[in-house]
């Protein structure tokens, strides 16, 4: 199937990556170009094929619920955007 | 002073060891040399001479005494920017990172300061290590040294494009698809992307977290399990570091061939090769019977389903992993926006370049509600399909060979119109990282231009010692791996 441009503007807004209405033209053409090359995996018939979700089978490890990290909270703020009193600052979400 | 720029780790190591120079004028030597050369190369996106000269000091230091030193004392290196450097600008070569200086060292890094190596810089890199060419980086596209109007490969490729110019003894890269062992080919170096899981993850900027493996990249196989001596192994830090018995991967480099047998997938060997390629490649195989080895024919028949499995996982697998990108914690931050949700959309759609975006939004489409079953989950199901066929193989030989790369380096431009075309550069790379199998290319000769081509070996899980071996046995009998360019500028 190939996406249209309220696909594209869907798909934009899930990733949270603004389109202008010119990038979107581009970027469904592109989108489809790759979609089409992917579509050769439905001809693959994948019966009763369990799926490979990662290379090596591992569990998760667990350790003990003990403090292992010292607190580096000026560093890390150090790389942040914009910081006040150690928090992050952000536009008002609640009014 | 000038023959070091060419020499071996190991002869590096025995001349520090000897104080025929010191870690020091080592790194004077090279930095010098980056000064001169690499604005015309444009590899190295970070130097900083003070940060470099503290620690050739501190290696110094260390060899005077005599104690805590390893092999690797006071050799330089670089790493690949996609490694968290402690102090250093650290940017994935994205816009996004422009100006994100790392508090702390990825483990790798660390693991390799430990042994007393001397950092030279960052190396520039594709953004978020998506491309095969470097030219997606916010930092301009890397030259090729072999010829200037040529990319290097990628994402590697400032990596590299480092040592092909001899402005770096070694290297750290990763692979997610290729991106250790194609610009490895396409610039005449070693370069090993370790079976998955056998060097932590932490603090290596994530792209495809079941696909990324670091690896060296270096002149020779034998320098490669130098390095991957000083970093591989078990760290709690990356859930996903195997928990394995420590190996010297250097153990098995002077072990005959007599006997080997060499897995050559006929899906390797198609009309996708270019006839340089073929020529080349076909050569090693020959040297490769001279040394004893057998070959074999194998079959692969799921590997042309590679690149399409790769760009429905690797995509999803970004999308996820970039989503951290939300100019709120570190990275770039839009300057205007009208509320929070603009904010987040602005600063992803200014931070992140085209080829990033373009994946991220495939990924999420990949995933997103109704399509899962349809892409992801059949993508997965194909890579199980791959991931046996090399299992299958594996029962008929010890090692699989072919080609790295279909072509030597192409021009700039080539293939950056058509995502599709630049992704099918790494068509013999992509199902290694799919099964999770370690991978290498060596170079084996020279193709159309004098441009460089790479043999790929491909090993079991876990085959990375037999490889080196394999590698080096060939290096000891050929010298396509110490052929440096001519670079304009430089004295060779």
């Amino acid at each position: 199937m190939s996406l249209n441009l309220e696909d594209v503007a869907r798909i934009a807004l899930l990733s949270r990556i603004e389109l202008s209405a010119a990038e979107r033209e581009s970027t469904r053409d592109q989108l489809n170009g790759i979609l089409g090359f992917i579509e050769q995996l439905q001809a693959v018939d994948t019966t009763g094929i369990e799926p490979m979700a990662h290379a090596v089978d591992v569990v998760q490890r667990l350790r003990p619920d003990v403090v292992t990290e010292t607190n580096r909270r000026a560093d890390f703020q150090a790389v942040a955007p914009e910081t006040e009193a150690g928090l992050y600052l952000v536009p008002r979400v609640v009014e | 002073m000038s023959d070091l720029i060419n020499s071996s780790l190991r002869e590096l190591s025995a001349a520090l060891a000897a104080k025929k120079i010191s870690a020091v004028e080592l790194a004077t030597l090279f930095l010098d040399r980056i000064d001169r050369l690499n604005p015309g190369l444009n590899a190295f996106i970070a130097l900083d001479r003070d940060k470099t000269l503290t620690q050739a000091r501190a290696a110094d230091e260390a060899l005077k005494v005599g104690a805590g030193t390893t092999a690797l004392t006071g050799i330089p290196l670089a790493h690949k920017d996609i490694f968290c450097t402690k102090g250093w600008r650290t940017s994935c070569g994205s816009k996004m990172l422009a100006n994100f200086v790392s508090p702390y060292d990825a483990h790798v890094v660390e693991k390799l300061a430990a042994a007393g190596m001397v950092t030279l810089g960052k190396l520039n890199m594709d953004e978020f290590a998506m491309g095969s060419s470097n030219e997606t980086s916010y930092f301009g596209p890397v030259k090729n040294p072999w010829d200037v109007s040529c990319v290097p490969g990628g994402s590697s490729g400032g990596s590299a494009a480092a040592i092909a110019a001899r402005l770096a003894p070694a290297a750290t890269g990763t692979d997610t698809g290729g991106s250790i062992r194609q610009p490895a080919a396409l610039c005449g170096l070693t370069g090993l992307k370790p079976t998955y899981g056998v060097a932590s993850r932490y603090g290596m900027i994530a792209f495809a977290s079941s696909l990324d493996q670091a690896g060296p990249m270096a002149k020779s196989a034998e320098d490669c399990a130098l390095l991957l001596n000083a970093f591989a192994g078990f760290d709690a830090r990356d859930s996903t570091s195997l928990e394995r018995p420590t190996e010297d991967y250097s153990r098995d480099l002077e072990k005959p061939l007599s006997g080997l047998r060499i897995g050559l997938p006929r899906e390797f060997f198609g009309d996708g090769m270019d006839a340089d390629v073929r020529a080349a490649v076909d050569a090693a195989l020959a040297e490769y019977r001279r040394l004893g080895a057998i070959t074999v024919e194998v079959a692969l028949p799921n590997s042309g389903l590679s690149v399409p499995a790769y760009y429905v996982i690797a995509p999803a697998e970004a999308s996820s992993n970039l989503s951290r990108f939300d100019g709120v914690r570190y990275g770039y931050r839009a300057a205007e926006y009208a509320d929070l949700a603009e904010m987040y959309s602005r600063s992803r759609a200014q931070g992140f370049g085209a080829e990033v975006k373009r994946r991220i939004l495939i990924g999420t489409y990949v995933l997103s509600h109704g399509y899962y079953d349809a892409y992801y989950l059949k993508a997965q199901k194909i890579r199980r399909l791959i991931a046996a066929d090399f299992q299958e193989a594996f029962k008929a030989c010890d090692v699989i060979m072919g080609p790295t790369s279909p072509s030597v380096a192409f021009a700039f431009g080539a293939k950056s119109a058509d995502p599709v075309q630049m992704y099918l550069s790494d068509i013999y790379t992509i199902s290694t990282n799919l099964a999770g199998l370690p991978g290498m290319s060596l170079p084996c000769g020279f193709g159309n231009n004098n441009m460089p081509v790479g043999l790929q070996i491909i090993g079991d899980w876990f085959g990375e010692a037999k490889m080196l071996n394999v590698a080096h046995q060939y290096q000891k009998a050929t010298d396509w791996h110490t052929r440096m360019p001519r670079l304009a500028g430089a004295a060779q």
